[in-house]
């Protein structure tokens, strides 16, 4: 893992996005609040990759698109610096905006289908009023063969590209304008697994050479592993976890972290491990369960769980975790299950060993 | 070696580039009613607008051949009750019904998008403000509306104009607002957003163009009820007053002729209803050929 500078870029302090529901009730006045992002606070250092995990719908693509502003938070603050991010004013936005960029997870969608992939790159330089006509050509070319595309593949429209190209201009774009922060929001998860790879050392590649702070988001630990410095894991709307890849990988903290860990598949067929299949499926975030979100799928749950909302705390150095009953250094989830059940034995439990 | 590879390139880049512009054409090849459609309207725009030019004969002369004559070489529709050549007054009528027709659409056209694409891009309270127009502009009774306006507001050309326009964009503005909805929230718009791109810009670059072909389609039905509306309200002499000729106030003028010279009314009447017709299906042709959902099985 690369040596991380200390050197804090962002602090996103209890950062919130509610969103209102119309509908329900007899005349669709009952208004419901989804809780899709709910206080989440953490730091990105300067320089390096923060992974962020957690199934669909637990909130980690909005939480990306709230740090950039792309869509407004309830409430919190992003600090960049001395300043929040969320108090500035339209203009001096779009002037950060240079700094702050996003790859998508989408490239059939997120690259405008009327645009060659010229005018696609060379509008970041002309919003910005960066550079025009021969010099914006040169430079978009440059970037194009820097993502490993073929200059001369100016002119095309994206449909001329298959999905990992597309990917690449997307990266390209993303890059344009040499930010210092660029949140990935599931870049390969629409792509086939052989192409999925290519991406991933690119953008390693490329965040070396560039010296990019990266927000990964995707939906399994097995892809963050290979580029994140630390890793978050995210479960309804909250971070549940949040320490260096070595330590989430070994020593994971969390229930929930284990129990994904479990389901990452291992390359070596003679590695049996004991798969842990969580119960039940996840809540919806408009009605999340009192006290801890992840208790009514927790094996370790008891009536605290449902009372008390656990305090994000450092559990170990430089390992946060949100739990009542967090593993200990070493511990296994079936280990710290088997230590509940020896006084009171046989009591249901939400754990299925598979 | 290189050289002559490069240009290739540049060749298939180009010819593909072709290919996508006429992609449209193409599809709409294949509705043959709507291609008919399309050929028999230039071919009827261009009589309409080059006519006029040619004939010898101007629509306000009094001939020599007297009122009501038969067809003949001179007058190949022959003379109307005044004695003027009918062949003139329809190239001169349907150059001004067409012109109306094409000035209301235009107008319906910008008033529509522009409304539609702003409510529907900024939503809020620009959308709750210029939709309530518009769903108020609805509730009123187009016909009635253009009766009164005119009668209010007098029956020059530039009115009739403006009027018909004021009616004809309220289908526009909803189609639109519609499709403006569905465009902003791809990722490609949120990416311009990203980049810092003005609300300015990411309407106009990337959200209208998209709409573009709907606007066409719209276009097109808007030309069809703008000609059958000044055809209608020329019927009740509140259109473009004669002496000046239109389909519409020859089709009136005609109408005490019905029984003596029926060609004087069957003439206009077809005319407008052919042209209408046309541009109906051309746009039913061009919506075809824009959703990918009606390409051919």
């Amino acid at each position: 893992m690369n040596q991380i500078h200390k050197e804090k870029l962002l602090e996103i302090q209890h950062l919130k996005k509610y969103f209102e529901i119309k509908g329900g009730g007899a005349l669709g006045k009952r208004k419901q609040t989804l809780k899709a992002v709910d206080g989440v606070s953490f730091d990105i250092y300067k320089g390096e990759t923060l992974g962020l995990v957690g199934e669909s719908g637990c909130g980690k693509s909005t939480l990306g698109r709230n740090i950039l502003r792309l869509q407004d938070p309830t409430d919190g603050r992003v600090l960049y610096g001395e300043s929040n991010i969320l108090e500035y004013s339209k203009k001096d936005m779009r002037r950060l905006r240079k700094d702050m960029q996003i790859i998508y997870q989408d490239p059939f969608g997120s690259l405008n289908p009327r645009f060659t992939i010229g005018q696609i790159i060379g509008e970041m330089y002309e919003i910005h009023g960066l550079a025009k006509g021969a010099e914006k050509e040169r430079k978009v070319k440059e970037l194009l063969e820097l993502v490993g595309l073929d200059a001369s593949r100016y002119h095309s429209y994206p449909h001329e590209f298959s999905g990992g190209q597309r990917q690449r201009v997307g990266i390209a774009r993303a890059l344009a304008l040499e930010p210092e922060f660029i949140v990935a929001d599931e870049p390969v998860s629409a792509l086939d697994v052989s192409v999925q790879s290519q991406v991933i050392n690119l953008l390693i590649q490329l965040k070396r050479e560039m010296g990019l702070t990266l927000l990964f988001i995707a939906h399994g630990l097995n892809v963050v592993r290979h580029i994140s410095d630390r890793v978050g894991v995210m479960y309804l709307g909250k971070l549940v976890e949040l320490s260096d890849t070595d330590s989430i990988f070994n020593d994971p903290a969390h229930p929930y972290t284990a129990a994904l860990l479990s389901t990452v598949p291992e390359a070596d067929p003679e590695a049996r491990k004991e798969r842990i299949v969580l119960k039940g499926e996840v809540p919806s975030p408009a009605s999340p369960p009192s006290g801890c979100n992840f208790r009514t799928r927790c094996p370790l749950a008891t009536e605290r769980c449902s009372q008390e909302v656990p305090a994000w705390q450092e559990t170990r150095n430089g390992h946060f975790t949100a739990c009542h009953y967090p593993l200990e250094k070493g511990q296994t989830l079936k280990e710290a299950v088997a230590q509940r059940q020896k006084p009171s034995d046989n009591k249901t439990n939400n754990l299925i060993m598979a | 070696m290189l050289g002559a590879s490069i240009k290739e390139d540049m060749e298939e880049q180009h010819r593909k580039k072709e290919k996508r512009r006429f992609v449209l054409l193409t599809r709409l090849k294949q509705n043959k009613v709507a291609f008919l459609s399309l050929w028999f309207l230039v071919v009827v725009h261009a009589v309409v607008f080059i006519g006029p030019v040619l004939w010898p004969i101007t629509p306000d002369e009094l001939t020599d051949a007297g009122a009501l004559a038969g067809w003949t070489l001179q007058h190949p529709f022959g003379t109307d009750d005044l004695g003027r050549d009918v062949f003139a007054r329809m190239l001169h009528g349907g150059r001004v019904t067409l012109l109306v027709g094409l000035c209301a659409m235009l107008f319906s056209l910008i008033i529509g998008t522009i409304i539609g694409a702003c409510a529907g891009f900024f939503g809020k309270v620009v959308e709750a403000v210029l939709m309530r127009i518009t769903e108020a502009m609805m509730a009123i009774p187009n016909f009635f509306f253009v009766l009164v306006a005119l009668t209010v507001l007098g029956t020059t050309p530039f009115m009739v104009v403006l009027v018909i326009a004021l009616t004809g964009w309220v289908e526009i503005a909803r189609v639109v607002y519609g499709e403006t909805l569905k465009w902003k929230e791809y990722e490609f718009v949120e990416a311009a957003n990203a980049a810092g791109a003005s609300a300015k810009r990411i309407l106009l670059k990337y959200v209208v163009p998209q709409i573009l072909p709907s606007i066409i389609v719209s276009g097109t039905l808007a030309i069809a009820w703008a000609i059958l509306t000044e055809s209608a309200i020329s019927y009740l002499g509140l259109g473009i007053q004669p002496p000046t000729p239109t389909w519409g106030n020859m089709l009136q003028n005609s109408q005490q002729y019905i029984w003596t010279a029926p060609i004087l009314g069957v003439l206009p009447g077809v005319a407008i209803t052919i042209v209408v017709l046309a541009y109906n299906f051309l746009g039913d042709g061009l919506r075809d050929a824009l959703d990918p959902r009606f390409a051919k099985k």
